[in-house]
């Protein structure tokens, strides 16, 4: 590849998932429109949703899902040995996910309840940097295509790659919409890191979190905000585990 | 400015004939909130009917017409070692309904950051050139404070501007334009009766205001302020969400973007809304971050609406709509954060350096 008179080498991509839906390889697999000019951009090394090839050379490694199982920390330990930059990919690689939904309850019940009591190794969830170093993190349930395709143009050009540090409420405000807290509902929007374009509270949907808090969040006044509008506490604490996103908050409360 | 009345019907067949054919928007009802009250944006209309003209006050300003939240500045396009850049001021004609004397107020201010200062904008030139604005009078809501900034009525900036005196309405018509549209409906001189009217529409407006925020003296003030600790005890409320300056009709802070095309042939350059409030926007290359609290944010937000910037004359530019504490989570606002500071000074006249260090 040629840009602007510079010599460009395509970067070689692995895809990996863990405990998850893979809904976010599938954001990469399915928009149709960019994937010939976003095939073009790397080398797809490793990628069972888009190829049945399978080799071993990768430089970045995209991680997706969360750890649930013993054999998946020694795959995912071999993959950050491998890789030159490991990426967090979706939610429940950033944080755990709706997977860790299930830590909240005893191991036991949960695969009872799941399994009939059929004999599962499991274990409660853990995000990727519980385990290996992360270089990257993509937060997303799942990951905005465009944010992929940016950050990926980002590494193959060299140049900076960042996600935004104000909250939803910023992209929120631009669509006009009505603010839920208007409308009588706890939505998340005011902590949550944007760049989701606010597609859930355009919907008309609370904003769960699942992109994590924004940079330097006010917990304090968010609460403070709850308690204002005469909104329950314990169905903030709901939407705040419902993606373990904010774990940090939630342990300090209590 | 010529002046003519018409009557609401009459009014309404205008408004509808011009909507019909045109890229329009006007107040409507998008929401009823948990208390009951109806919520309200400018929205496209394509019939009159679709106007709520008895409506309050939008949620969000008309800023986003003049200066969208999200604007291409330029695109380019690479060849091998070489590039061309491409830059187009698209603004097609537009109707903007409704508007407010405190939001065209706004937009004059615009006018003058944008246009009259060394680089005018070209972008925001073409829009402003080729919108062609209705002004509409109203009582004042109970938080309404533009009569405290002075900017409850307005002369200039508008096309057609309508005054509500009963069963019709009282025109100020300051365009060529708005006269020959105007012109093919049935509009009146105004009768002695009519102009009576339209001064105890004005005096009853005048007369309604409930909230005042004291104004006078204000930029003097804040330079005496600088280091007053009422700034963090807010700036501690703060979320930094950005709300109140996205609102905001004459907020105008943006960031620029440069975004690659995918197939790397090209790449365009974008400029998009920013706020003060944001915890990134003092942050420079390196990471360092000029304002990392968010009580030095929040003061300079009040800086440049209440003391004003070179930039804009030192003038200041809020129009004392209060859209920011409306759309406020943390329920802070023009008035209490300036009554505040007030309060802080009176209540201490006769000691001279409690002032907190600087950190
Ligand atoms: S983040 Fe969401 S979409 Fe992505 S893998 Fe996890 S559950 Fe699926
Ligand atoms: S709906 Fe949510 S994201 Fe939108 S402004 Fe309200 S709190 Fe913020
Ligand atoms: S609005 Fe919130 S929950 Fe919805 S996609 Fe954005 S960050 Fe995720
Ligand atoms: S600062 Fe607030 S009151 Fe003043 S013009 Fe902006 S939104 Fe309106
Ligand atoms: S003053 Fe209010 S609306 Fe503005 S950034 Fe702070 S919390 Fe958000």
């Amino acid at each position: 590849m040629n840009h602007l008179g510079f010599k460009l080498d395509k970067v070689k991509v692995g895809s990996f998932d863990f405990t998850c839906c893979e809904g976010c390889q599938l954001q990469l697999a399915n928009k149709e429109s960019t994937l010939p000019e976003f095939l073009g951009l790397i080398d797809i090394r490793n990628f069972r949703e888009i190829s049945s090839e399978r080799h071993d050379d990768y430089d970045i490694a995209l991680v997706e899902g969360s750890i649930t199982r013993s054999d998946e920390i020694e795959r995912l330990k071999a993959i950050r040995a491998q890789a030159k930059v490991l990426v967090a990919f979706g939610t429940c690689a950033c944080f755990g996910g709706v997977n860790s939904l299930k830590n909240r309850i005893p191991q036991e019940e949960a695969i009872r309840e799941v399994y009939d009591g059929k004999k599962i190794e499991t274990m409660p969830s853990m995000k990727i940097s519980d385990i290996v170093e992360v270089d990257l993190s993509i937060p997303g349930c799942p990951v905005s295509k465009d944010e992929v395709e940016r950050i990926m143009v980002g590494i193959v050009t060299r140049s900076a790659v960042s996600l935004p540090k104000y909250p939803v409420c910023v992209e929120c405000k631009q669509k006009l919409n009505t603010c839920l807290f208007d409308l009588g509902e706890i939505c998340l929007g005011p902590i949550t890191r944007a760049g989701c374009d606010a597609v859930c509270p355009t919907g008309k949907t609370a904003c769960l979190g699942c992109r994590g808090p924004a940079e330097d969040i006010n917990f304090p006044s968010f609460e403070e905000l709850v308690l204002d509008r005469k909104l329950s506490i314990s169905d903030m604490k709901e939407k705040l585990g419902f993606y373990n996103g904010f774990g940090d908050y939630l342990d300090h409360e209590s | 400015m010529i002046y003519k009345v018409i009557s609401k019907p009459e009014f309404k067949a205008f408004i509808d004939a011009i909507v019909r054919v045109n890229n329009a928007y006007g107040p409507c009802q998008v929401e009823i909130d948990a208390k009951g009250k109806p919520i309200y944006q400018f929205k496209p209309v394509k019939s009159a009917d679709e106007i709520s003209f008895d409506y309050t006050v939008t949620h969000s300003s008309a800023k986003h017409f003049f200066l969208p939240f999200r604007d291409e500045l330029s695109s380019f396009t690479f060849t091998d070692g070489n590039w061309e850049q491409e830059v187009r001021y698209d603004a097609p004609p537009t109707i903007l309904i409704g508007l407010r004397p405190c939001d065209i107020n706004a937009i004059n201010i615009l006018d003058d950051v944008m246009l009259h200062g060394p680089y005018p904008s070209p972008y925001y030139l073409a829009r402003r050139k080729n919108t062609f604005i209705i002004g509409m009078d109203h009582l004042p809501l109970p938080d309404c404070f533009c009569k405290s900034m002075n900017r409850h009525t307005v002369n200039h900036g508008f096309n057609l501007f309508c005054s509500d005196i009963g069963d019709r309405y009282y025109l100020s018509i300051n365009s060529a334009n708005a006269f020959s549209f105007l012109k093919e409906f049935k509009i009146e001189e105004p009768s002695y009766e009519d102009n009576c009217n339209l001064i105890e529409r004005r005096k009853s407006i005048k007369n309604s205001f409930e909230t005042n925020v004291e104004v006078t003296g204000l930029p003097v003030f804040l330079d005496i302020e600088f280091d007053s600790p009422i700034w963090q005890k807010w700036g501690d409320k703060c979320l930094s969400c950005g709300s109140c300056a996205m609102v905001c009709p004459t907020c105008y802070c943006y960031s620029v973007e440069e975004k690659f095309d995918i197939d790397l042939k090209g790449s365009s350059r974008q400029n998009h809304l920013y706020s003060c409030n944001l915890v990134d926007f003092a942050q420079v290359a390196g990471g360092h971050n000029f304002r990392p609290r968010n009580g030095d944010r929040l003061k300079y937000r009040y800086y440049h609406h209440y003391r004003g910037f070179a930039a804009n004359d030192n003038q200041q530019i809020c129009v004392g709509c209060n859209r920011c504490g409306r759309a406020c989570l943390a329920n802070i606002n023009p008035k209490d954060v300036i009554n505040d500071l007030r309060l802080e000074r009176e209540s201490c006249t006769t000691c001279v350096s409690t002032s907190p260090e600087k950190t």
